[in-house]
Formats: structure tokens, C-alpha cells, sequence
């Protein structure tokens, strides 16, 4: 049923369309991000496509896997994901677009608030992990994680790099009940070791010297201390 | 003597108002979940609310990357950690389309029947605490007790009261206990007495009805606009319901309705709830009869399945299997897919992305209540501060869920 | 309440003054802060599900007189802090120790609170003792109501005897008499002899199947009756 739509699109888009296909039964169609809400306005208000549910937005980020390839030929890093649903006609569609080179440069792209409000909290998540800016949006702030939070958390970024907003205890290595090899190993990450021996997985250019020690320091402490 | 009270004109008495902000949260005692909204206030009348989420983010899509597909199961399970068990169905039903395999009838009914057990405990929790964070706590105990012995049939099934880590790719982690049937046959029947008990306390109680009446309305188009699902689109009278427009499970060879609501307030989320536990009653004992008795339970695929446990100790084939589906991980087609299911919220979705390596690229959850809290500003715009409680507690915010 | 009959601390004196009990001003404070814990719930995640648990009827708080729980920090004597700890909710957790009136104890309720558990990404706090001193840890992802009370029951112990150090609930294995377990429905797993496994079952999960090297120390039992 989806497929009258792709159909539909090619019929009304066809420069703007760079491939489609239906994986797993779910049909997906990759568009030019310039025209990416063009193409969301039209499956919302065409009577034969009546796209009125916004499902889901996201963006995955390829550069781990070699990247993409845009509408452009050039390769692409991100991937942003849109599914959306129509409730009368009950099908569902994917709309994909390539943004961004391999330094994330021109990862950006129109909103989609004014189409669908309920890609509004989508659309932030998605700059908020994966950095992806959204043209004309009413409100793009970083909404998972806090405003001191430093970078984002792309395919390159360490898991375990971690940005304190509250200074640890100067409690030297674990606390009593626990032994030194006590605790879950896969789990337990040694945070003195990592803050402080200048391992690289402390945030970098956070560290600020105090008492002799490198720690790593939020901005929203030092701007206490000050 | 000088009168009491003096002879004051209306004009007199107002106060003036200034816009007050206040903060609500973190940690807050009327609200079961990690949120924080900002109001603004002109007298008591919210003017203005900013609801910030993200106190619960634990990295779940990160963490998802790390390890083989199977150990994402750990992670879903503490999404929803209201209603665990829905999750790792949705997530296997995912992997499974991935891999193009469907699940033997048993293991199929199995789904249905422990999914729609952790249903009524999702929702009694909700209607539970919402109740409570109305002052209403003798229904919350109700409730809970009602929880407890749905939670004694999970554990006696799966070993753990509230995170199961069930669910296995192709399967169940086990076959039904010899005393599966009766157990639910005799318990059920139990929680839905507990569930009227509770439910007669509340819906003849002024108190309750003032406060969840005509509160925290929405209307159907911007239901539909904000992407809500499950009970919270239905309480407006929209009858989306995944099980029924997109049946997965053999939920099509079951007899239940849908409940919906006609104004989608807090009142008809409430209700659409509690009527949706009787119906999940119904789908229960129902797939309870259909379902047989003996069979497999999982897929007979050696890639994807684990061996039995004395084959992996006393057989060679069974040892190399082991170690490559707990080594390598299963190997999932590449690809990408979206798999989506009936939670306990409204339809949980997963977008996976498989580079045909045992372990996960991307795994995207779309939360069901990360909607829902997004449409709470506007809801409660324009009410009063004690209207924001019920409001949303009937929305049902999942920390979990909805921070990811 | 047994520890006013009898114990070091306490004497009852016989003869005249019948009743009359003398005890250290230490203990008996001791005695009444351990009974009526007012408990700030810091509640965050799944393991808040444990703790509704804990608070209904069945497993039911209030017979360890930890039942009165007060929302404002500056109420309580004992802090649960229950569920992950992300970095961002920190500041308002350490907030919240700060405000409590001394004395005050914490208690790490499940892995996340007391270790990250498998959580140790970009966004939680791994335990709590990182930010704030803790006093009773309870294990579990999350913890049995069960081994809650252990915890809760720790902690009374040691404010009872003036003791600060941090305490860990240790795992605990009910004891399964020998008999119960038909031998039939015990799958060896170690180098021992069937029949001597139902006996040693549960005494301490590590010693079951000689070293409890490959088995990681659990008796498979039972699992002949599914099929």
C-alpha cells in the first residue's frame, strides 16, 4: 500500500528523489535535504498520502561504517530517519535524508516543527545527540543531556568520556566495603585512575590544575569557585 | 466598637500578581518520574511551562552499541521497567524481522500472554500512582497488591520480579513452567476483583472526579499532530491500536476491543485504562485456551538459537554453536527495519540499523511517552497548579522510556 | 524491640524498684533514632519500582518504623537513594544531602546507586559514593524487597552502635533442607556425586559442584519440570 506513495512521490519529485528501496517490507524513500520539507508538507496534505502521524525522527551516523552517499554523489555522514504514518490509510512511509561531510560540517537541515509539531522534541534529541542542526526551529536547545555536556555522542565519541557537573570526594581509591578488586569489572570504571593519571578518556581541555592535581572541572563549578 | 470585618470593595481585595516562576523537580514528591517543569505562574494559573526531561538519560542507544544483539535485552527490559516484558517481546519481534524468522505458535502465545500480564501491571501502576499523588493512597495499596501477584507469576516463570531479560531472539529464554496455565487461571481472575475494589473507591469519589474531569484536554488532531499513541491518542476517541491495525503475534486470531475515550482528558485516560486491563483479561484467557501445551518453543536455527545446556557440555556440535552465538553474537542480515509494537504507553518502535555483524550499529528506540510529556506543555497551559499533578500522572511518563 | 530486656547496654534492676531500667543516654538515643527513621525517597528509576513494593502491604516499611516518608530534605534522617544517578540529576542530589539535618544516613539502594552497575557511559554517575558518603549499599538490579530490608535492618544495627563505616548486603541463600528436592530434579554440573549435592544445596551458593568454578556457584535445579 506504501508503495503508492513512493510511486506518488516519484511522480511529483523525481529530481529531487535519490533511490528507494523497501527492506524488510518497510518502504523507504531517500530525498534531497533541500527539498526535505517540500517533500514532508506534500505527504502531509496530498488526500492520497494523508501522512497525519508523525511516528518517529532520528539521525544515525555512518562514519563508522563508511559513510554514504548524498544526493550529490559526495559521501555523507548522517542519516536523518523520519517515519511517519497515515491513520486513515494506514500505511507507512521512510524518509531519509544525507547531510553532513566527515567532520560533520553542513549537518543541517530544515524543520519540521511547522509540518508536525510532534517533531519538535525529535528534533532536539536529535541535535542534542548526534548534532544535527534543524533550519527554522522554534526552540533547538539540548534537551537529554545538560547544557555543560561537551560534544555530542556520535559513533566517534568514547562511551565512557564523562563531563561532572558536581566535584567528586577526595576519598582515595574505593570506598571500604569494597575491596580493590571487589565490584563488577565490566561496570566499574575507575574514575581516579581515569581523572587523574591523565588517561584520555577524561574530557579533554577541561583539565585545570588544583592542589598539584589535575581534575577535571565542569564550567559550571569553575564558575562558582570564581 | 469598630467592625470585625470591614466593608472592602472587590477591586480592593485582588492582589496584584506578578508572573512568579516556579520549579517543579527534579525530585519532586508528587510526581513518579524525573522531570522538571519550570512554570510560570500569574496567581495560581500556569501561563507558561517548560518541561525539561533528560534527568534519567543513561545512554541507552549508546550502550545498545557496545555489545552482540542479544545483550540488548538487559537495556530494554529497563526502559519500560513498568511493563519489562512488552519491551523484550517488541525488541525481539524487531531482531526477527531482521532475520526473517517467525517463532514457533507455543512461544508465540507465550508472548501474548506474559506481554499482556505486564500490560495490567503497567497500567495499574499508572492508575496507582496517579491516584496516590491525588491523596487517594488506599487504592495505590489495592493496586500494588494487585501488582504482587501478577509479579509472583512472572517470577515463578521467568526468575525475576521486575526486570526479566526474557525475551530471546527466535524465542523465550524458557519453556513454560509445568504450572503455567493454572497459575494465570487462578490469579487473574484474583487482580480484577482487586482492580473494581480499587476502582469503586475512586469513581464515586468527589474529590478524585473533581480533579480528573474535563482536566488536561486534548483534541484529536493535535493528539495525532504530537505523535501520541496507545491510550493517551485513544482516550480522544481515535481507536489506534497496533495490535488491532497491524497485528503481530496472533493477536489477530484474538477476541478483544478497544477501548476509547470521547473527550481525551485525564478522566477518559483513566478509564481507557483500567477497561483495558479487563480486556487484556480477556486476550489472556483466551490465548490460554489456544494455546498447546507441549511444542517448541524456539526456532530450530543453530545460528541463532543457543543449544540446550547438556549439549554444550557433552557435545562438540553444541560447544562450537555456544561459542559462536555468545562470542560473536547472532549475525543479523544488513539492513535497516522498524519494528513496532503495543506497549504499554502506545506503540513502541525500533528502528535497527545492522552492519551483518553480530553486533548492533544502531539501535533507535521511539519511546512511546517521550510524545506524551512533549504534549504536557501544552496541556496544562492555562490550568492550575494542582491540575498539573493528575495531568501527569495520567500520561504516564516512563523515566526510563521516555530519557532513554 | 527486645534490646530493652535484655543486651550490655541495658539492666534491669530486680528487687524494689521494679521496672525501672538504666541504660547510657548514647544507647537509648541510639535506640529511639533507629526506630523512627523519616526517610527522604530520592527516587529515580526501575528500582523505584522495588520500593513501592517495599512500601505496599505486602513486604510493608512500616514494621521497621522507616515508614513516615517526608518530601522535605530537611525532615529526614535517611536519605534512599533509589535508581541511577545521572550526571546531570547530581547536582540536585548532592543538593538534598547537603540540606538534610545531621544525623544523616544514606543508603544506596541497587547497583546503579551504589556502582553503576552496566551503566558506565557518558551520562551516569557510577555510585554515589563519588558525590556523597553512603552508609548501607544494597546489590540488586534492582534489589528484592527482601534484601532491602536486610539492608534497612544493617543500618539500624549500626546507628545502633555508633558505626559509620559503609556496609554492603551480603547475598543470601535460603537454606533448602535436604530432602525437598527430589534428587531426580538436580542436574550436576560440578565434579561431585549427585547425592551429595542436596544436602550442601543453598548453604552458600559458591560451594555447590566442587569449586563452583564453571557453574558460577548456583545449583541448576528444577529445570526438569519445564518442557
Amino acid at each position: 500500500m506504501s508503495q503508492q506513495v513512493v510511486e506518488l512521490l516519484r511522480e511529483r519529485f523525481p529530481e529531487a528523489i535519490v533511490e528507494t528501496h523497501a527492506q524488510f517490507g518497510d518502504d523507504t524513500v531517500v530525498v534531497d535535504p533541500a527539498r526535505w520539507r517540500e517533500v514532508a508538507l506534500f505527504l502531509r496534505d496530498d488526500a492520497r498520502a494523508a501522512m497525519n502521524m508523525f511516528i518517529d525522527l532520528c539521525a544515525v551516523d555512518y562514519s563508522a561504517l563508511g559513510m554514504v552517499t548524498g544526493h550529490d554523489g559526495e559521501s555523507r555522514r548522517f542519516e536523518i530517519v523520519l517515519h511517519v504514518r497515515s491513520l486513515d490509510r494506514g500505511h507507512r512511509l521512510r524518509l531519509k535524508a544525507r547531510v553532513g561531510d566527515e567532520d560533520a560540517e553542513g549537518a543541517e537541515i530544515d524543520s519540521l516543527v511547522s509540518v508536525w509539531r510532534g517533531a519538535n522534541w525529535f528534533e532536539r534529541e536529535t541535535y542534542d545527540l548526534m548534532g544535527i542542526h534543524f533550519r527554522g526551529h522554534p526552540d533547538l536547545r539540548r534537551i537529554l543531556m545538560y547544557e555543560e555536556f561537551v560534544g555530542t555522542r556520535c559513533a566517534d565519541y568514547p562511551a565512557n568520556r564523562i563531563h561532572p557537573l558536581v566535584e567528586f570526594r577526595d576519598v582515595p581509591g574505593k570506598l571500604p566495603p569494597f575491596g580493590p578488586d571487589e565490584g563488577m569489572s565490566f561496570g566499574r570504571q575507575d574514575h581516579e585512575r581515569r581523572m587523574y593519571d591523565g588517561d584520555e578518556q577524561a574530557a579533554q581541555g577541561e583539565l585545570t590544575t588544583q592542589d598539584g592535581r589535575v581534575r577535571v572541572q565542569s564550567p559550571i563549578v569553575a564558575a562558582r569557585e570564581d | 466598637m469598630e467592625p470585625l470585618d470591614r466593608d472592602l470593595d472587590e477591586g480592593e481585595l485582588e492582589l496584584p500578581s506578578e508572573p512568579m516562576l516556579l520549579n517543579m523537580g527534579p525530585s519532586h514528591p508528587a510526581m513518579h518520574g524525573t522531570v522538571r517543569i519550570v512554570v510560570e505562574l500569574s496567581g495560581e494559573t500556569i501561563t507558561k511551562a517548560d518541561v525539561q526531561i533528560g534527568y534519567l538519560h543513561r545512554g541507552f542507544e549508546k550502550m545498545c552499541e557496545r555489545g552482540n544483539w542479544t545483550q540488548v535485552f538487559p537495556y530494554v527490559d529497563r526502559c519500560n521497567y513498568v511493563s519489562p516484558m512488552l519491551n523484550n517481546v517488541g525488541f525481539s519481534l524487531a531482531v526477527e524481522k531482521m532475520l526473517g524468522v517467525t517463532v514457533p505458535e507455543r512461544c508465540q502465545y507465550y508472548r501474548v500472554v506474559l506481554g499482556e500480564l505486564a500490560r495490567m501491571c503497567d497500567h495499574l501502576i499508572c492508575s496507582g500512582a496517579m491516584a496516590m499523588e491525588l491523596g487517594a493512597f488506599t487504592p495505590f495499596l489495592y493496586f500494588a497488591r494487585a501488582r504482587e501477584i501478577i509479579w509472583d507469576i512472572f517470577e515463578e516463570e521467568t526468575g525475576a520480579r521486575v526486570t526479566h531479560s526474557f525475551g530471546r531472539v527466535g524465542g523465550m529464554a524458557k519453556p513454560p513452567t509445568a504450572d503455567f496455565k493454572e497459575m494465570i487461571r487462578a490469579g487473574v481472575p484474583r487482580v480484577l476483583a482487586m482492580i473494581d475494589e480499587g476502582e469503586r473507591l475512586l469513581l464515586r469519589n468527589r474529590i478524585f472526579l473533581d480533579r480528573v474531569e474535563g482536566i488536561g484536554r486534548i483534541s484529536q488532531a493535535d493528539a495525532l499532530a504530537l505523535g501520541w499513541t496507545g491510550v493517551c491518542l485513544r482516550s480522544t476517541g481515535i481507536p489506534y491500536d497496533v495490535r488491532k491495525s497491524n497485528p503481530y503475534s496472533l493477536y489477530e486470531r484474538l477476541d478483544f476491543d478497544v477501548p476509547v475515550g470521547t473527550q481525551g482528558d485525564n478522566y477518559d485516560r483513566f478509564m481507557c485504562r483500567q477497561e483495558e486491563m479487563r480486556q487484556s483479561q480477556r486476550i489472556i484467557s483466551q490465548a490460554l485456551d489456544q494455546m498447546p501445551d507441549t511444542g517448541p518453543i524456539n526456532i530450530d536455527d543453530p545460528r541463532v538459537v543457543l543449544p540446550e545446556k547438556e549439549d554444550v557440555y557433552t557435545t562438540i556440535e553444541g560447544t562450537i554453536q555456544h561459542f559462536k552465538i555468545v562470542m560473536e553474537g547472532i549475525k543479523v542480515p544488513a539492513g535497516e527495519c522498524y519494528s513496532y509494537t503495543e506497549a504499554g504507553n502506545g506503540e513502541l518502535g525500533f528502528y535497527l540499523v545492522s552492519d551483518g555483524s553480530g553486533t548492533p550499529y544502531r539501535v533507535r528506540i521511539r519511546p512511546p511517552c517521550f510524545t506524551h510529556v512533549q504534549g504536557l506543555e501544552q496541556l496544562i497551559t492555562g490550568l492550575m497548579i494542582p491540575d498539573l499533578v493528575p495531568t501527569f500522572g495520567s500520561l504516564n511518563m516512563i523515566g526510563g522510556e521516555c530519557d532513554h | 524491640m527486645g534490646e530493652v530486656n535484655s543486651g550490655r547496654t541495658v539492666r534491669v534492676i530486680e528487687g524494689a524498684e521494679v521496672g525501672f531500667a538504666t541504660t547510657k543516654v548514647e544507647a537509648l538515643l541510639n535506640w529511639a533514632k533507629k526506630y523512627s527513621l523519616f526517610q527522604y525517597p530520592f527516587v529515580t528509576a526501575c528500582c523505584g519500582m522495588e520500593f513501592m513494593a517495599m512500601a505496599s502491604p505486602r513486604f510493608d516499611m512500616a514494621r521497621f518504623g522507616a515508614e513516615a516518608p517526608r518530601f522535605s530534605p530537611r525532615q529526614a534522617d535517611l536519605l534512599w537513594v533509589v535508581g541511577t544517578i545521572s550526571q546531570r540529576q547530581a547536582p540536585a542530589l548532592k543538593r538534598i544531602y547537603e540540606q538534610m539535618a545531621d544525623p544523616k544516613y544514606v543508603l544506596a539502594f541497587g547497583t546503579c546507586a551504589s556502582c553503576g552497575g552496566f551503566y558506565d557511559n557518558y551520562t551516569t554517575l557510577a555510585g554515589i559514593d563519588k558525590i556523597i558518603p553512603c552508609d548501607v549499599y544494597v546489590p540488586g538490579c534492582p534489589p528484592r524487597p527482601e534484601a532491602v530490608i536486610d539492608g534497612l535492618l544493617l543500618l539500624q544495627d549500626k546507628i545502633q552502635r555508633g558505626d559509620r563505616t559503609p556496609a554492603v548486603v551480603k547475598p543470601r541463600a535460603d537454606l533448602i533442607p535436604e530432602g525437598v528436592i527430589p534428587p531426580e530434579r538436580l542436574v550436576q554440573v560440578g565434579g561431585q556425586v549427585g547425592g551429595q549435592v542436596g544436602g550442601q544445596v543453598g548453604g552458600r551458593g559458591g560451594q555447590v559442584g566442587g569449586q563452583g568454578g564453571q557453574s558460577g556457584g548456583y545449583p541448576r535445579v528444577g529445570r526438569g519440570s519445564r518442557g
